[in-house]
């Protein structure tokens, strides 16, 4: 065990974890959210409400089906995305030829909704959910110990999320999704079904934030507003990278997370507000965002 | 050239103003009646956060900028009001001003930073400066956490007249409202409302004819913040409570609620809004969480089927403006 400017080792690193973890957890949100705003022009408001979804979903699998968490972790975000594609086609397909705002306020009253109906059923105290046996347990570092789970949480979302930008940027399917998002009615004219792709990319996105929700029940408890204060930090982290890149959200998400963690160690009354801040002090220095073109 | 006159362009401004006044004079009317018909602490509530509507729908409906942290400047006023009328022994009418000077400043603060982004940036900006602000709100230690600041005496105004009295208070809350409801109607519909307005329907054609759109962005978030200021440090000392349910986003969520019930860029749809909203909270209060569930189904009934809103539609089908 050793001293870095006079924290003790451990905490510094244990910090610099969460911040990763919480880093991991941002990055997926904020990644769904520019997916989704590339094709559909919504901000999803209610990505929170699906993330808590994905949680709920995964602790319903396990209690009424004895489906433990990797079944969960590949039928939870299905189910839930399913749930996007009928939100897609009974609801947001009706506001696209509307102002921005209206997609935000759709979507703000079905996160109240979602959250209204858990918290009826569910209470507003968290369920557990538990480590998957094959994950408990950890590694001693020498300078830190680390939880096998966590270790497992931050390397599939790094996964996921550069997956996630390799189909976007370097596949056929990408290219299509990334030239409808420039001109939807050229490419529908090339005899591309864009009405379909989008309801898709609203499944998807949502299947993302999901998946997102799996992976945080074991570290959190599940319950009804886990969701609603993590979207709106990640509201900021959108603001600070800008929603043009997708890499640049991967990148802002896991950075933000470790300043984060980071602010916990050394000053530990800002960690709640420093994501915030930082986005603040762009807006003053960088208006259109680290990542952003200019509107 | 031979002037042309559009003789059908004259009648609706001159309807205008005639509905307008009988809308006036309804609604004062109603609020003169309602203290003797129904409990006067909830319609003076309700005239508060007809006001914080009334104030939040200069910015959405005359500049089209959706702010959702509205309950930061609706909040903190509550909390300064409350802080300096309790701790400071401050009378109603100073505290009621430290609270609306605080709203200013956090609206100047925080409007110079959101108004350099546009459109959907803008809403999570606000969003995300308010929700700072309440976990400043939380781990300050005058905000009394969890418990807030209760048992706010009322004092007297002016040294005079004793707030505790309800028909007092009732009369005050009134007049306050509908000085703020008249500032709002002026400040639209002058010269420099218009100006407002024209940024809304086109930006870039406001910038090209020489304003200084940003300039004028400002002072209208400036002004809605103060406004919806006034409307909390009111509130703080009628309910005499100060609390963090104030300054959190369910707060922004509602004040966007109430417009958009009542009528986006409508003069009485706030108003409408707030009372349908405060009296629905009212009436279901013992269903407990099922109230979040129906906000939410009103806020998407409201987006898909009724835009408008209810003074809206009432107006769009008489062809009149409300």
């Amino acid at each position: 065990m050793f001293e870095i400017f006079g924290i003790p080792s451990t905490a510094l690193f244990g910090q610099l974890l969460i911040g990763l973890i919480n880093g991991s957890f941002y990055a997926l949100l904020s990644l769904g959210l520019a997916v989704i705003f590339g094709m559909l022009n919504i901000i999803n408001f209610s990505h929170g409400a699906q993330y808590m979804m994905g949680a709920f979903a995964a602790y319903l699998i396990l209690q009424y089906s004895g489906l433990g968490y990797w079944p969960a972790l590949i039928i939870a975000p299905i189910l839930v995305g399913i749930t996007g594609i009928l939100v897609e086609r009974f609801f947001l397909q009706w506001l696209y030829k509307l102002d921005h705002l209206y997609g935000l306020l759709l979507t703000f009253g079905l996160a109240l909704i979602f959250e209204g109906v858990a918290r009826n059923y569910f209470g507003s105290a968290g369920l557990p959910y538990t480590v998957p046996e094959s994950l408990r347990g950890g590694q001693n570092l020498g300078f830190m110990f680390l939880p096998n789970y966590r270790a497992w949480v931050v390397v599939a979302s790094l996964f996921v999320c550069f997956g996630t930008w390799f189909v976007i940027e370097r596949t056929r399917l990408g290219a299509y999704l990334r030239a409808a998002t420039e001109n939807p009615t050229l490419v529908r004219a090339f005899g591309i079904n864009v009405p379909r792709m989008i309801t898709l990319t609203y499944g998807f996105g949502v299947a993302l934030a999901a998946f997102a929700g799996v992976m945080a029940a074991p570290i959190y408890n599940v319950s009804p507003q886990m969701g609603a204060e993590l979207i709106i930090v990640v509201f900021a982290v959108v603001v600070i990278g800008g929603m043009g890149s997708i890499l640049g959200a991967i990148v802002t998400g896991f950075g933000l997370g470790v300043i984060e963690g980071l602010t916990k160690v050394f000053f530990p009354e800002a960690s709640n507000t420093v994501i915030f801040v930082i986005m603040a002090i762009v807006l003053l220095v960088r208006p259109a965002g680290l990542f952003g073109r200019r509107a | 050239m031979e002037r042309v006159v559009d003789p059908l362009a004259k009648k609706p401004s001159v309807l205008r103003s005639r509905s307008e006044t009988i809308g006036f004079v309804v609604m004062v009317a109603a609020l003169a009646i309602a203290p003797f018909v129904t409990y006067p602490l909830f319609v003076m509530q309700v005239m508060c956060f007809a006001l914080f509507a009334c104030a939040f729908n200069l910015l959405i409906g005359y500049v089209g900028l959706l702010s959702f942290g509205h309950a930061l400047y609706f909040g903190w006023a509550s909390y300064l009001s409350a802080y300096s009328a309790k701790a400071w022994g401050f009378p109603p009418e100073f505290a009621i001003l430290t609270g609306t000077a605080t709203a200013a400043v956090c609206g100047l603060v925080a409007g110079s930073l959101a108004i350099r982004r546009q459109g959907i940036y803008f809403a999570m900006i606000t969003l995300a400066l308010a929700q700072m602000m309440y976990f400043f709100a939380l781990q300050a230690k005058f905000t009394g956490g969890e418990d807030g600041i209760q048992a706010v005496p009322r004092g007297h105004l002016f040294g005079v007249f004793d707030l505790k009295n309800t028909m007092t208070m009732y009369i005050v809350v009134l007049i306050i409202f509908i000085l703020g409801f008249l500032f709002i109607y002026r400040v639209i519909h002058s010269p420099f409302g218009e100006v407002l307005k024209a940024i809304r329907e086109n930006e870039t054609r406001a910038i090209s004819l020489g304003y200084k759109t940003d300039r004028y962005k400002l002072v209208a978030f400036v002004l809605s913040a103060t406004l919806a200021g006034v409307a909390g440090a009111t509130k703080a000392i009628v309910l005499q409570l100060a609390s963090l349910t104030d300054v959190n986003w369910p707060m922004s969520g509602e004040v966007v609620l109430m417009t958009l019930v009542g009528g986006l860029g409508t003069i009485f749809g706030p108003v409408v809004g707030a009372y349908v909203i405060l009296l629905m909270q009212f009436k279901l209060a013992p269903i407990g969480e099922w109230v979040l569930v129906i906000q939410g189904a009103i806020f998407v009934a409201c987006v898909l089927l009724f835009r408008r809103g209810i003074i809206g539609e009432i107006a769009n089908k008489l062809r009149i403006r409300l």
